[in-house]
């Protein structure tokens, strides 16, 4: 079991907006987040990868399993491309960036500044860093905006070669990727109630 | 963790990386002061160590809203707080970043303009090591005052207005050792509080920094 999520409630701005969300992946599964803007999407992400506590439940992921990919890249417009891959990869205690480099197709670009890069490109770079995380569980947050068909394409392979690779991946996302492999998960029934007028006033409350 | 390190020393003197604007900021105010206060040389022996410890202090403020603003519009703050390495490292490895980019360089730059201002020859050693001593706490501090405004629109005033007051124990301590040394009296006693000031500060704050970006990153 790669991850386990049992009951879980989401709040952003101190107001709950999931409720209940209980799912769970195992090696060579992929789950994709559906759901209407708002509904959490993110935030659930953000949760299970520990960037925010959770209001209620339980989550259960092996220590050190997770890959998060959020809405920004974490690039740095002053370093090239392979200086970029080439930090994050150490980071995360790897040294060989050149399979990710070629599985998004940047070895063209390798030597170019990040910030001569187009917005696609930029999200090829930032998806492959998620190559060189060497993590079994991969958390993407719209993992393919800006990216055009060729590139959607590039991205789904390595989800399946990650997936084949006995990995896994949790990502919200709108556009179909075509992934056999996938399954869809609909957030819309976990909507947290709002709280009723002059109810709800917890303490974080008062601030939110 | 080296390879972060080394990473914020690339991005610093990269193109925009902002090495050498406090430097340059060091400079035009030890320039500046001389036309202040006339060009009198006893005044200005009198006034030079107290004139560079506040030109270095005001100088390594320039630079601390870099330290963590940067990386939080990119995103990469959300990635290194998910990255197998613990954030009070990320956040001591950026304060010894932001030491070496700016407190080292104040530190010897320090004497050099100490000649503009007429320091006692005496002085120089003194000053040198008490900046040396001290440098190292205005960074510590300073990066725990970025973390704390890391996720606020415009929080650079804010940034300055929490980290002064938080500098005057250092300033205080550098700035008598220098004075003291200029003068040719015993320096042990200040540089002792100096040092203190400067472990302990490094001892503690990084932790309190990371509880303060997670909570920040929320």
């Amino acid at each position: 079991m790669m991850l386990s999520v049992h009951d879980l409630a989401v709040a952003r701005g101190g107001i709950t907006i999931l409720d209940g969300v209980s799912l769970t992946l195992g090696a060579g599964e992929a789950l994709v987040l559906r759901g209407p803007n708002g509904i959490g999407k993110t935030t659930l992400l953000r949760t299970i990868a520990g960037l925010q506590p959770d209001i209620a439940g339980r989550i259960d992921l092996p220590p050190e399993g997770a890959a998060y990919s959020g809405h920004a890249d974490g690039l740095k417009a002053t370093l090239t491309v392979r200086e970029n891959l080439t930090f994050w990869a150490r980071i995360y205690g790897q040294s060989d960036i050149a399979p990710a480099l070629s599985a998004m197709n940047l070895e063209t670009l390798a030597d170019r500044d990040a910030q001569n890069l187009s917005a696609g490109q930029k999200r090829r770079l930032g998806l492959a860093r998620l190559l060189v995380t060497g993590r079994r569980l991969w958390l993407l947050d719209e993992p393919t905006v800006s990216l055009d068909t060729a590139s959607v394409g590039l991205f789904a392979e390595s989800v399946r070669a990650h997936l084949a690779a006995g990995g896994a991946a949790l990502m919200a996302t709108h556009i179909d990727l075509g992934l056999d492999e996938a399954t869809i998960f609909d957030l819309a029934p976990f909507r947290a109630k709002p709280p009723r007028p002059g109810q709800g006033g917890d303490f974080d409350g008062a601030f939110a | 963790m080296l390879a972060l390190l080394l990473r914020d020393l690339r991005l610093a003197t990269r193109a925009g990386g902002g090495f050498g604007l406090s430097l340059a900021f060091f400079l035009i105010v030890t320039v500046l002061v001389p036309f202040g206060v006339g060009p009198e040389g006893g005044t200005l022996a009198r006034i030079a160590p107290g004139i560079l410890w506040v030109g270095a202090l005001l100088s390594c403020l320039l630079s601390l809203d870099r330290i963590f603003a940067l990386d939080r519009e990119d995103g990469s703050l959300d990635l290194l707080a998910t990255a197998p390495i613990p954030l009070d490292g990320v956040v001591a490895v950026k304060s010894l970043a932001h030491w070496l980019t700016t407190g080292l360089p104040l530190t010897l730059a320090a004497p050099v303009l100490g000649v503009l201002l007429n320091l006692p020859q005496s002085g120089f050693l003194w000053l040198t090591l008490s900046l040396l001593l001290g440098t190292p706490a205005l960074s510590v501090i300073g990066t725990f005052g970025a973390a704390l405004t890391v996720g606020l629109k415009r929080g650079g005033l804010l940034l300055s207005l929490l980290v002064l007051p938080l500098y005057i124990p250092t300033l205080i301590f550098g700035a008598e050792a220098a004075k003291r040394g200029a003068e040719g009296l015993a320096t042990g006693t200040p540089l002792l509080m100096l040092a203190g000031i400067t472990a302990g500060t490094v001892a503690i704050l990084p932790f309190a920094a990371a509880a303060a970006i997670r909570v920040n990153l929320r």
